[in-house]
């Protein structure tokens, strides 16, 4: 079926922050041509960041074929490349960022460096016409509460530790539950949460807007290996009191902040329980809920693609010379003249 | 709870639903603490009971340790709800941005002592925001929401504490959060004492390393 190209010319983003690697091509308005992901997965433990880098360096040819194909697009009608420039892990990150400079040097187009954590947000704006949210950013690496003010994404809450998505993970882990083909330990713990009944005590930490997550993670670990309760109530109970803090801590700052819409993205978005949660709390503060579409909610090349556009249309390009990975780009850091 | 009258709700906050009141022919607040419906009901209960009978006796605490906080008149648990004295004022969150820099700085010092005094007497606050103290009209300075604070002579406590107060003028007030906390913390050293302060500031420089994406050289 031939499909009539969006007007505009198209960027092309790519994602190499963690165990994904991912390309995606826009065109300038905002259409999403082809988002194809290739998925590390450890052979045990967690992710290796050598090992990683290597499976993104061995799949990106490919999956950078895929892509193009995919658009319909040839490397000749890209106006941009976009690349995660941090955060992230470092081999992962310069896998990612020597595509994109091989890129953008042989096409000879502008380069752009992308925070990883605003292309969350953006493309969540994007997939759901959201304007002004409070945002709930939650993933393997980062869990954050953000909202825009004064030029930039303001920090409300995060962790002070460990990262939700990576809680899930560890506990998945130690439990030596099993991760089936294509589907993130977080989605194996929810579907076992199903039939989870007792509620076991866990601490719960909230400080303020910010959260813990490591002393839950330690009591949920030490309570399974004591074998004196089902894995589906320990499921259960972890996702009920750690989502309980979160949302806890998105409402603090929806209420303090005001905002009239509440986005939730990033990989744990995708978890229903979570998404209930945090609609409940949007209702109740007469706020609109919006959630990312799932195959935009794990990381992908498409929101970088889209934020790198962003970015672009307002001047921002990155030299060559300047394109080395940011491990510890945290997202207040970055100017934001896209919105007045 | 009788004797009270038609209380009207003033704040919808996150965790507590304020209404302004007459008791006993006296201006109150009502703090309630309404069911999340988000939270098993179990959990839920226990976290609304816990913070319920825990907050007067901090505020009570504080007042004690010469931090003004509001006179607790009743508590009903079951309801989940504190009776307390209607401050009358501004909160400090509103002034910051309307007084010159020279005030500003004052006040913030005034924050800091203040502070200094909650450690020095073992009670961690828990949610240091400009929106939790309120000026009233002789210029006292009055913290409000313990809900989330504990007993402890922790540095680990203390710095979270400080720490989630200089992220709070961080997010609120970016254009002059700097000259803040330094102010906050040159009267917070003031009460608590140097040596003391010193360790706790280190801490809570250790604690915002140990976040997600801190450069080093920053910190």
């Amino acid at each position: 079926m031939a499909r009539k190209k969006p007007c505009g010319t198209y960027s092309l983003g790519i994602e190499s922050t963690a165990d994904d690697f991912s390309i995606g091509i826009s065109a300038f308005d905002g259409e999403i041509l082809a988002n194809i992901t290739d998925a590390y997965i450890p052979f045990e433990g967690g992710i290796h960041p050598r090992e990683a880098a290597r499976h993104h360096a061995e799949v990106s040819g490919r999956v950078l074929e895929e892509a193009f194909r995919k658009s319909g697009t040839k490397p000749r009608e890209l106006s941009i490349i976009a690349f995660s420039q941090g955060p992230g892990l470092g081999p992962c990150l310069r896998t990612g960022a020597t595509v994109a400079r091989a890129l953008a040097s042989y096409l000879n187009i502008p380069l752009i460096g992308v925070n990883h954590c605003i292309a969350h947000i953006e493309i969540g704006k994007l997939k759901t016409e959201a304007v002004d949210p409070i945002t709930l950013y939650v993933s393997g690496g980062n869990t954050i509460v953000a909202a825009f003010s004064a030029g930039r994404y303001r920090v409300f809450g995060e962790t002070l530790d460990i990262a939700l998505g990576n809680c899930l993970d560890v506990f998945a882990r130690e439990a030596g539950l099993h991760q089936e083909k294509g589907l993130p330990f977080g989605a194996v713990i929810e579907k076992l949460a199903l039939d989870g009944k007792e509620l076991v005590p866990l601490p719960y930490t909230v400080k303020g807007m910010d959260l813990s997550l490591s002393g839950l993670l330690t009591a949920a670990v030490n309570i399974f290996r004591k074998r004196d309760h089902r894995i589906e109530d320990l499921c259960y109970s972890i996702q009920e009191t750690a989502f309980s803090m979160v949302t806890e801590v998105t409402e603090r700052a929806l209420a303090h902040t005001e905002k009239e819409e509440v986005l939730l993205t990033g990989g744990v978005a995708a978890n229903k329980r979570l998404q209930s949660m945090i609609e409940t709390i949007a209702e109740e503060h007469d706020a609109r809920f919006a959630v990312v579409p799932s195959q935009f909610a794990t990381d992908n090349g498409a929101m970088v693609a889209w934020t790198g556009i962003l970015a672009f249309k307002h001047g921002m390009v990155t030299p060559i010379d300047r394109s080395f990975v940011r491990l510890k780009w945290r997202l207040e850091e970055v100017e934001i003249p896209w919105i007045s | 709870m009788d004797k009270l009258k038609t209380p009207t709700l003033i704040k919808k906050g996150a965790e507590a639903s304020l209404y302004l009141s007459l008791w006993h022919d006296r201006k109150v607040i009502l703090k309630k603490r309404l069911p999340k419906k988000y939270r098993p009901n179990a959990l839920d209960t226990q976290i609304r009971i816990f913070r319920t009978i825990h907050e007067p006796q901090l505020m009570h605490e504080a007042r004690k340790a010469g931090v003004p906080t509001p006179t607790i008149f009743m508590v009903d648990v079951k309801n989940a709800t504190i009776i307390m004295e209607f401050i009358d004022g501004i909160q400090v969150k509103q002034m910051l941005t309307e007084i010159s820099p020279r005030e500003r700085q004052g006040l913030c010092l005034e924050i800091g002592k203040l502070i200094g005094k909650l450690h020095g007497n073992s009670i961690i606050h828990g949610d240091l925001t400009t929106s939790n103290m309120i000026m009233n009209s002789e210029g006292r300075i009055f913290f409000v929401d313990f809900g989330l604070g504990e007993r402890s002579s922790e540095t680990e406590a203390r710095g979270v504490d400080l720490h989630l107060m200089k992220r709070a003028l961080h997010s609120t007030h970016c254009g002059f959060a700097e000259k803040c906390f330094d102010s906050v913390v040159e009267g917070y050293s003031e009460t608590l004492g140097l040596e003391e302060a010193r360790m706790v500031l280190s801490k809570a420089k250790e604690i915002e390393r140990r976040g997600r994406y801190v450069e080093e050289r920053t910190a």
